[in-house]
């Protein structure tokens, strides 16, 4: 009865992600004397999960599965997660992974609770913490099904090795037709680029910025800094930058390590997307901006003199420091 | 074409979140409650399909008396009618389940949902209805046409968009990109007169299992006063960032 995680991978590669929920689901696995089994999709060499805690690795190998298809992943999950007899099924908070959760929930007859926070509150009664009210608020769910689906938010635990190995077992599940309803037609990455959703640092800017032209110094300072760039509301709306920078309650989810706002307010909207992310820095010359308020540090001043000199401090930070 | 939106009446985002009777329950004491923003671009964008394609738009809600205000603006932007099923909405698999019943009953081709409600951002609902009825389902949904039963959409997906194909019958999970926000509709004056004789049908829940509950809820721990640091001493902005809080 092993716990079943669904192990995400991207281009032969697996995410970050997948990493974090294997090092949750082995914290799991001990307080429920149990082991951890990944679910993975077309990938050759699987040995890296075993550092972060995995015993044993069911591989999938189908090219019907080589692009991303919501109702077959989730077939494959829920078969993989029978044949384990598996009681907690685990995913993580990517686009890909939010899709999946809930099919997988009904399929399996499973309770879910989405956006955990952190390690289960309870094992018996099953509760755990999830984040509310766009993050202003935490609530403990309990789940009363025999099988459960819990979705991890992301960088809300972090990555922990441990020693072993994972035992490697082909895997090959039945896939119907049916499940194939949705065809991609054609995928639209933005290249080159840091995505929002990979990134562990995000430099941001709003309406202080004046306009487009100015945000050479956003992507300057995000550049050092291996960060996405991403904006308030106003300045995709004014079509300053693309609608896909738009944090917020009605934009993007950022939960970085590091969030950097420059020349935006604070309104409440927009720390509603951006609450979870762990160190906010703040750069307004308005010391009365109310993003000073949720801010670990902040500079009050003028962002076209203070982002170029930081951005040109850190360059030398960086080469001192790699 | 027969559109069923799926409509979520949540706290205005603005609201205070408090909490009563020792933290188990939610204090509705001076909240302001809206229709859930994700929801608000799949109604907009329905009554756009009304508009332009002649499709029948349907409002539904799970929930008690008090969410009848949300349907009534649903109704004044354009719905032409509305269903409350008369439910506390605690659990996500318990909401599905009344919908997919209103689903199978109504013979609906298209169901809009949002990709999350604002209050408990569970994201489940529209991926359950789906599950449950096993039909076509798209979710972060960005952009919509369809053309007799032919769907092409366009989904969010990390780092960029993917465009689809698929036929209806469909359930999406949406967002804004449905509409851009300067198109969503507001209920005028004759939008709000007319909304008072729109059908407003109460059906009884159907027995369904509850598989999760909300035991307690918590606020953050009080946050630290920000750190300022001079605009002149940004050395030691730097200095924090790597020391103190370890993020470079
Ligand atoms: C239903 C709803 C949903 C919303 N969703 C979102 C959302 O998802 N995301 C979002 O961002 N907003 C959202 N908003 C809008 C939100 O309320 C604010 O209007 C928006 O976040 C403000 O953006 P801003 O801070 O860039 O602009 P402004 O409010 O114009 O603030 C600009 C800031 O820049 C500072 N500044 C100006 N010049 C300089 C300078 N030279 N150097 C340093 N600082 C300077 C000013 O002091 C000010 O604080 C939503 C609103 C509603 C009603």
């Amino acid at each position: 009865m092993s716990i079943l995680i669904y192990a995400e991978s991207a281009e032969g590669k697996f995410k970050k992600v997948a990493f974090e929920l294997a090092s949750y689901a082995k914290k799991v696995a001990e307080s429920l004397g149990t082991t951890v089994t990944a679910l993975t999709v077309n990938i050759s060499d699987v040995s890296e999960l075993g550092k972060y805690g995995v015993d044993k690795v069911l591989k999938v190998s189908n090219d019907k599965l080589a692009g991303f298809n919501a109702k077959a992943y989730a077939d494959v999950i829920k078969q993989a997660a029978e044949k384990e007899g598996t009681k907690v099924v685990l995913l993580s908070s990517t686009t890909d992974s939010i899709y999946l959760s809930p099919l997988v929930a009904v399929a399996l007859n499973a309770g879910f609770a989405s956006n955990v926070v952190g390690l289960p509150v309870s094992t018996s009664p099953f509760q755990v913490k999830r984040n509310a009210f766009s993050n202003k608020a935490f609530n403990i769910t309990q789940i009363d099904t025999d099988v459960k689906v819990l979705g991890l938010a992301k960088n809300s635990y972090g990555l922990f090795e441990s020693t072993g190995a994972a035992a490697a077992e082909d895997f090959n599940p039945t896939i119907g037709d049916n499940d194939f309803g949705v065809k991609v037609e054609s995928v639209e990455k933005v290249s080159g680029k840091v995505s929002i959703a990979d990134a562990d640092i995000v430099v941001s800017g709003g309406r202080g910025l004046k306009g487009p032209e100015n945000w050479g110094l956003v992507e300057d300072l995000a550049a050092v800094l291996g960060a996405a760039t991403a904006c308030s509301k106003p300045v995709s709306d004014l079509g300053w930058r693309p609608h896909s920078e738009h944090v917020g309650q009605t934009g993007k989810p950022v939960a970085t390590n590091l969030y950097i706002a420059i020349g935006i307010s604070g309104a409440i909207q927009h720390i509603a997307g951006i609450n979870s992310s762990k160190v906010k820095v703040v750069i307004n010359n308005d010391p009365e901006a109310p993003f000073f308020k949720v801010a670990d540090y902040g500079v009050v001043g003028d962002a076209f003199e203070i982002v170029p000199q930081l951005t040109e401090k850190l360059k030398a930070f960086k080469a001192q420091h790699s | 074409m027969k559109i069923l939106v799926c409509i979520s009446h949540v706290p205005d985002t603005t609201s205070k979140i408090n909490f009563t009777n020792g933290d188990s329950e939610f204090d509705t004491n001076g909240v302001q409650y809206v229709i859930n923003p994700n929801d608000e671009f799949g109604l907009t964008r329905a009554i756009w399909f009304q508009e332009q394609q002649g499709a029948n738009v349907t409002v539904v809600n799970v929930g008690g008396p008090d969410t009848e205000p949300t349907l009534r603006k649903a109704l004044a932007i354009g719905a032409n009618e509305a269903i409350r099923v008369n439910a506390n909405p605690t659990d996500g698999f318990f909401v599905a389940k009344q919908l997919a019943e209103v689903i199978k009953n109504g013979g609906y081709d298209l169901v809009i949902a949002g990709k999350e409600s604002l209050d408990y951002n569970g994201g489940m609902v529209p991926g359950m209805i789906a599950g449950i009825l096993g039909s076509n389902f798209l979710n972060s949904c960005t952009a919509l046409t369809i053309d007799g039963n032919n769907v092409k959409a366009v989904r969010e997906i990390d780092g960029g968009k993917e465009t689809v194909s698929t036929t209806l019958p469909l359930i999406i999970g949406g967002q804004k990109g449905l509409v851009e926000e300067k198109d969503l509709r507001i209920p005028n004056m004759r939008g709000i007169m007319t909304a008072r004789t729109k059908a407003l049908t109460i059906l009884e829940p159907v027995d369904a299992a509850v598989n999760t509950k909300a035991v307690k809820f918590e606020k953050p721990a009080p946050k630290s006063a920000v750190k300022l640091v001079s605009a002149d001493n940004l050395d030691e902005l730097i200095n924090l960032l790597h020391n103190e809080a370890k993020v470079i």
